[in-house]
């Protein structure tokens, strides 16, 4: 994999940050994201392999929080698109200024026409003109939006491309060429390269089934929703000042809450607000009152409420059980 | 070093995952990063790659499993204590034995010492040379096992029992060689799985959506579900979301401005009109007379799973008598509903007319110019009077009539069908006895949902 000099030993930094699994893992612990094996695997083949991630996942698992945490270590900026559906080009990549082009010509124009008045032919007038006219389609009528200004970030950045599959499908095919060359072609000026190949990732919720195509081009993450212990270690780095018995019985009381069949789950996110609240509850320990009170933190659906209430004080001895050997 | 890498493709598309040959290029240079080392870090990387749904990684999963496991020669240890690991797949151990005992065949010997890693490198070897990937079915299991053992020297330790026969030295070697055929059993199985599993499978479902839907076996009912929710499912993504089509000649006047306002609003570019594509709604009546049941009963299957890429659904069924049974089919699994409406209507004699009539006295208001109706029958009423005109009617209240005939077109007309006589008011008459056709027939109307 051949870097432009320039960025030469800023590859070099990544690289060293990113020299293993394990410095990949510890790195994003660093920034507070503590990850699973899986998705630290990702991470470091993304930046050796030099492929976008596309990650995909149920809602609040952390997808949007992965690129946060990529971004703070590696101290790239970070460059979000959130599409939509109707996104198109001028919005996602470029667009001219079209007012500046306006108030340009009308200010030059007495210069212009003092010009063009030194030429006796009209072919030498056009020909002049050709001279000027590339001026008004150059870097500086250029409006980058997020695609274009993650590819000309000196310093790399990461690029997060947030609910891809919300985007109408021709905006998928759009994105080909930039994940697979990280590079565009704006008609007007020519192609343009990444200096520093972004770190790219694609956020999905399956509202619908992406193209095979993009697929090829990414690595594929799924987050799904973590295990007890994971979950546990998670809230202690976001959660910080959760009392450690507390934080354990917090931690069962959702997975057994997930357990039940319930409209939507509470993931990650959820876990972490329901924390945040027990914490200015001053809660030392699950009580059934407290729990019911807050339930809707946690679910946010009332019929998920109305079902999983009668369940509480059972849930609330199961957590307690496996928190005392976890 | 990617000869096992090459081969794990293949058993990963023998599994049913797509694995293109770009991503078996990005499988190979993960690889190279993270190295063969780590068996946990190996399988994330290789998960990242090259399974690209959860359904693939679920896939995915077992597949590796298998390929990596390889299992280790369990064979007997008349040296106990050495409970030799088999070597990790794709670095196959060399033969390391130096120490010749026994004095008789390589094998022989390998077996009285206890050799694991250089049996287990004897047989890859030997199965790799007996073409072990290109078994296809189950009955090569023998065949295949018989010429590893071969090629593993059989014959020569055969005749090695023979000549120690009686001697406690020949009876070891005669049970080694009973373990010898158990592993090179398992060796062939695991192949068998790895391999040929999948393309059997594809092989089945190919012969299931080309079969005639009435003749299908019970025992095959569940794959058939599988296989009619799979379709649904590609077509429910395909025309789920809300479709748009350019109306070219009508100027979006509103749109346009805004889009050239940067030009004081002279139309530069243009926005055209759009109009929405309707989904369809539709109305389906089904015979479940014992003649068409069980391709009502896939029809119906395949309307529901399909539901998110139709604007409205109602369902009828009939015999004699027509009754709706959309209440039914929304609340209970089709297995079972099905079974239910048949406990009501279902295998009396059909009896068109009368089934027409029903719904033209209760449910006519239901139709408006967005619906179709789809009937699914043979239209063989029993010689009773087929009611022509009621059909008429409702063709002439809704965008149009779609009828399913289960019969092939030749027998259309004979003996008691009436079919000649309705197919007049139908806008689509099709032969629909196959589930390759009942796809083809609900994609054409998805497709041109005017």
């Amino acid at each position: 994999m051949s870097k432009p000099q320039g960025a030469a030993q800023l590859g070099a930094t990544m690289d060293s940050r990113l020299h293993s699994i394990p410095a990949t893992e510890a790195g994003l612990e660093g920034a507070g994201y503590i990850p699973s094996r899986s998705i630290a695997t990702a991470v470091y083949l993304a930046h050796h392999l030099q492929k976008p991630i596309l990650v995909e996942g149920p809602a609040g698992v952390g997808k949007t929080e992965l690129a946060k945490a990529i971004s703070a270590w590696l101290s790239l900026p970070l460059i979000r698109m959130q599409c939509y559906e109707g996104l198109d080009e001028s919005k996602a990549l470029y667009e001219w200024k079209y007012g500046k082009q306006l108030l340009y010509t009308q200010i030059l124009k007495d210069k212009m026409g003092a010009k063009l008045g030194e030429e006796s032919t009209l072919e030498a007038a056009v020909e002049k003109l050709h001279g000027v006219g590339d001026l008004f389609f150059s870097d500086h009528f250029l409006e980058p939006r997020p695609l274009l200004r993650a590819l000309r970030e000196p310093g790399g950045a990461v690029l997060l491309v947030d609910e891809v599959d919300k985007a109408d499908q021709e905006f998928e095919a759009f994105l080909l060429e930039i994940l697979s060359e990280y590079q565009v072609s704006i008609p007007e000026i020519g192609t343009v390269k990444a200096v520093v190949p972004p770190f790219v990732l694609l956020t999905s919720n399956s509202m619908r089934d992406l193209g095979d195509a993009l697929k090829r081009r990414c690595l594929h993450l799924h987050i799904g929703l973590p295990d007890a212990k994971l979950e546990g270690r998670i809230v202690a780095s976001r959660v910080p000042g959760v009392a450690e018995g507390l934080r354990r019985q917090l931690v069962h009381f959702v997975q057994g809450l997930r357990g039940l069949d319930l409209k939507k789950l509470p993931s990650v996110s959820e876990t972490l607000d329901w924390a945040r609240v027990l914490v200015l509850l001053h809660a030392r320990e699950l009580e059934p009152d407290m729990v019911r009170d807050t339930l809707n933190v946690l679910l946010k659906f009332e019929a998920d409420i109305e079902a999983a209430t009668p369940r509480v004080v059972e849930l609330i001895q199961a957590a307690r059980r496996d928190a005392g050997f976890g | 070093m990617d000869g096992p890498l090459i081969e794990f493709f293949r058993a990963a598309r023998s599994a049913g995952l797509r694995v293109s040959p770009a991503e078996s290029i990005d499988a190979v240079r993960a690889v190279q990063v993270v190295g063969w080392e780590d068996r946990g870090a190996l399988h994330d990387t290789l998960a990242l790659v090259m399974a690209k749904t959860v359904e693939e990684k679920r896939q995915f999963d077992e597949c590796f499993e298998l390929f990596f496991r390889r299992q280790g020669f369990r064979g007997e240890a008349p040296a106990p204590g050495e409970d030799g690991d088999a070597p990790d797949a794709g670095s196959p151990a060399a033969g390391e034995g130096e120490g010749a005992g026994g004095g008789g065949s390589e094998l022989g010997r390998m077996l009285l010492e206890g050799d694991q890693a250089g049996l287990a490198a004897a047989m890859e070897a030997a199965a790799q040379e007996a073409g072990i990937r290109n078994i296809a079915v189950f009955t090569q299991v023998n065949l295949f096992a018989r010429r590893i053992l071969e090629r593993m020297g059989l014959n020569a330790l055969d005749r090695e029992i023979r000549a120690l026969a009686g001697t406690p030295q020949g009876d070891r070697l005669a049970r080694a060689r009973e373990m010898l055929r158990e592993q090179a059993r398992d060796l062939v199985q695991q192949n068998l799985l790895l391999f040929a599993k999948g393309e059997t499978d594809r092989w089945r479902e190919r012969m299931l959506a080309e079969s005639r839907l009435t003749s299908i076996d019970r025992r095959d009912h569940e794959r058939m579900r599988i296989l009619v929710r799979a379709m649904a499912r590609r077509l429910a993504v395909q025309y789920g979301r809300n479709r748009k089509r350019d109306r070219r000649g009508q100027l979006d006047i509103r749109r346009t401005l805004r889009r050239n306002m940067a030009w004081d609003a002279i139309p530069f570019l243009t926005i055209w009109k759009q109009e929405v594509i309707d989904k369809p709604k539709l109305v389906v009546l089904c015979d479940v007379s014992g003649s068409v049941a069980a391709l009502a009963q896939f029809l119906l299957m395949f309307l529901y799973a399909l539901k998110e890429a139709l604007s409205g659904l109602r369902a009828f069924a009939f015999a004699g008598e027509l009754i709706e049974v959309s209440e039914i089919l929304e609340h209970q699994p089709i297995e079972k509903a099905i079974t239910e409406i048949m406990a009501k209507v279902g295998f009396g004699s059909s009896n068109y007319g009368n089934s027409l009539a029903d719904f033209s006295n209760g449910f006519l208001s239901i139709l408006d110019r967005q619906s179709t109706v789809i009937i699914l029958g043979d239209g063989r009423g029993n010689r009773t009077d087929p009611r022509v005109p009621i059909l008429q009617d409702i063709a002439n209240r809704s965008k149009g009539v779609i009828w399913l005939n289960p019969e092939p077109r030749t027998l259309w007309g004979t003996g008691d069908s009436d079919m000649l006589r309705y197919a007049p008011h139908c806008r689509v008459t099709a032969v629909c006895a196959t589930l390759a056709q009942l796809e083809r027939i609900i994609t054409d109307l998805l497709k041109d949902a005017r």
